[in-house]
């Protein structure tokens, strides 16, 4: 309606973009060139006429991101479930049900979402806002590649660059110098026993630390990867480690996993080689990978020296 | 409406129904992810039930999965299944309406509401001296109702139980509608919460079933005890009182304690949708409409329905799970079905 010119405008912009997408690789030393840029987002193009100021994260990695690569400044309000760091601006928006007019409102130049709850990226396309997508990454290189257009999208290319070469050299050394032998492990998302299979960005984790996946034996035809396990699956297979997601969602830890019905018969129990992990760190795919990788890491190593 | 003949149970039905309950049991506990030799699982049963030592030859481990989780979850679908069979069969009989479900007066979205602000605001075990959603579940459940009733007595004229379902379908809107509010707020508990809701056996223990017996054996007595009442019930409120029942005193002790029962079973089991509708009815068919024979038998039947259907869950996608609504309502749905189509209309 009266936001017509600016989705006009938008299109032209898109157009325009398209023709100066092939010689905006150029570097840009002070961040404001190198605009417009066009992102291929897993959704679509999308069109960033001019370097953002007023960026709106409601996808708690991507706000990890944002800031690891410098950003943060540019960041005005990220949702309720973006908990780092800890001077993001946190409001009450939640990325479940976005309020455009909200975003709208607080004069947003870019909209980064982890998944889309219907036609959000539409409706900021009608207000003229650029929205880029960016779902749970399926495996590092994807992790690596969002964190590159959101490079690309707020001016930090090279910065971005650089935390995907930090990654790289961090998760190659740690796989490199930990090697757990074919050791099991049992990965937990929630106390009703939901998992994830080494098909999981969490599970390709484990994998590349020479951990075997407990729950690969569940069938899995639609490569979902996130089987809800039997007890007695578990308690059979008797892992060796044991890593708890769920220790903040759900208030999990040492004590109310032995605490379960036939669990005290298992090794990982009676050694205590269960390792509380932080719910957050385990399931983003943000920089902190590494750290998740490094607690991971560690656990392999008490129990090859135990 | 259901026309009620009322009958005298015969023994053999029941002698049948126990054996049906029995051959369940013993299948259902012989099966899970875990192979166990199904020898070996007797010898084991025989072993902790007499008082002779027998050695089944299990490792300390394949014991802790059969007698700590195997046989507890059996155990339980069956104490739920019972019960809200009981409740359904109880509730159809207090509202002579054939679709009365246990929870028809807000008990499950009370429920509801109760285990997602558990979850969401409770979580772990870790600060309270009990498990907070089972009390959470339970506690929510009993409001539901009491708010129905104080909503369907709030009404001034032609006080009766179809104000009383009315006023179960207001509160569970309402109670529905806040339980949603919450899991907008805390969305990172909606996987937990939609877990509950499709039932929750797969996590649970002795500790559970010694947490709802008692109320489930209340339920069962009150129930039981009243089920000539219920009979009487079905000729109508006045000519009850003609025959000396007073009718809306009955109604409120059965409603009362069918609650309680299925308060209890949805705290620990999630809600577990089907089993208060169709077993009612799948006996009402079979064996009449007198609930003399229906409330005794569906304690039975409802038992061996709901361990079917936890087995399947259970084993079907071995090693995980499926969610037991899931398999109530597709086991059941096309059984029920099945019944009606083969009984002579009878009843219903």
């Amino acid at each position: 309606m009266i936001r017509t010119p600016a989705a006009l405008f938008a299109a032209l912009a898109l157009v325009a973009a398209a023709c100066t997408a092939l010689d905006s690789t150029s570097p840009a030393p002070d961040g404001s060139a190198g605009f417009p840029i066009t992102i291929d987002a897993p959704s679509g193009p999308v069109t960033v006429d001019a370097r953002p100021t007023k960026i709106v994260s409601l996808s708690p990695t991507a706000t990890e991101i944002l800031f690891a690569i410098e950003a943060g400044d540019q960041v005005a309000a990220v949702d309720d479930q973006s908990n780092y760091p800890e001077d993001a601006p946190v409001t009450d928006m939640t990325g479940f049900s976005p309020n455009i007019e909200a975003i709208a409102a607080l004069g947003a130049d870019l909209v980064v979402l982890g998944f889309d709850p219907g036609e959000v990226v539409a409706a900021l396309d009608a207000v003229g806002i650029p929205a880029i997508v960016h779902p749970a990454a399926v495996d590092l290189d994807d992790a690596y590649t969002q964190i590159e257009q959101l490079g690309a999208a707020t001016g930090h290319v090279a910065e971005a660059a650089a935390v995907v070469a930090g990654m790289r050299e961090n998760i190659a050394r740690i796989a490199g110098e930990t090697d757990a032998g074919g050791a099991t492990y049992y990965h937990e998302l929630d106390p009703t026993l939901y998992s994830a299979t080494s098909a999981t960005f969490a599970g390709a984790i484990y994998g590349m630390l020479g951990l075997v996946n407990i729950a690969d034996a569940a069938p899995d035809p639609d490569g979902f990867g996130y089987p809800q396990l039997s007890p007695e699956h578990i308690v059979s297979e008797d892992p060796d480690l044991v890593f708890l997601a769920d220790t903040k969602c759900c208030g999990q830890n040492t004590a109310t996993v032995a605490d379960r019905p036939g669990w005290n018969t298992m090794r990982a129990v009676q050694r205590g080689t269960i390792v509380e992990l932080d719910d957050d760190v385990a399931s983003r795919w943000g920089p902190r990978v590494v750290e998740f990788m490094e607690t991971v890491a560690a656990a392999i190593g008490a129990l090859v020296d135990g | 409406m259901i026309t009620v003949r009322p009958t005298k149970m015969e023994v053999w039905w029941v002698v049948g129904a126990g054996a049906v309950l029995s051959i369940t049991a013993i299948v259902a506990v012989s099966f899970g992810a875990v192979d166990l030799d199904i020898g070996s699982v007797v010898v084991s049963i025989m072993d902790r039930f007499s008082f002779v030592e027998i050695d089944s030859g299990f490792t300390a481990q394949q014991e802790a999965i059969l007698w700590e989780i195997r046989i507890p979850r059996v155990v339980l679908a069956g104490l739920v299944g019972a019960t809200l069979a009981l409740a359904g069969g109880a509730y159809q009989g207090s509202f002579r309406n054939p679709l009365a479900d246990p929870y028809l007066l807000g008990v499950a979205a009370g429920a509801g509401l109760g285990a997602t602000l558990a979850i969401a605001y409770a979580p772990g075990t870790t600060m309270w001296p009990v498990d907070p959603l089972p009390l959470f579940a339970f506690s929510g459940g009993l409001m539901g109702v009491a708010l129905t009733y104080v909503v369907g007595y709030s009404v001034r004229a032609g006080r009766t139980s179809v104000t009383l379902i009315l006023g179960g379908v207001a509160v569970a809107a309402f109670l529905t509608a806040a339980q949603t509010y919450l899991l907008q707020r805390e969305a990172e508990t909606l996987r937990q919460v939609y877990a509950w809701i499709l039932g929750r056996l797969s996590t649970v223990g002795w500790s559970e079933v010694l947490l709802i017996l008692p109320y489930v054996v209340v339920t069962g007595i009150v129930v039981i005890a009243g089920r000539r009442r219920l009979d009487v019930l079905s000729v109508g409120d006045e000519e009850a009182h003609a025959l000396g029942v007073d009718a809306p005193r009955v109604r409120l002790v059965m409603v009362l304690a069918a609650t309680l029962g299925t308060a209890a079973a949805v705290s620990v089991a999630g809600l577990i949708g089907f089993v208060g509708i169709i077993v009612p009815h799948a006996v009402r068919i079979v064996f009449g409409t007198s609930y003399r024979v229906l409330l005794p038998l569906s304690i039975f039947y409802g038992a061996a329905f709901l361990i079917i259907a936890d087995l399947i869950a259970r084993t079907i996608v071995a090693p995980a799970e499926l969610p037991i609504g899931v398999v109530t309502a597709f086991l059941g749905a096309p059984f029920f079905a099945f019944v009606l189509r083969s009984s002579r209309g009878a009843g219903v």
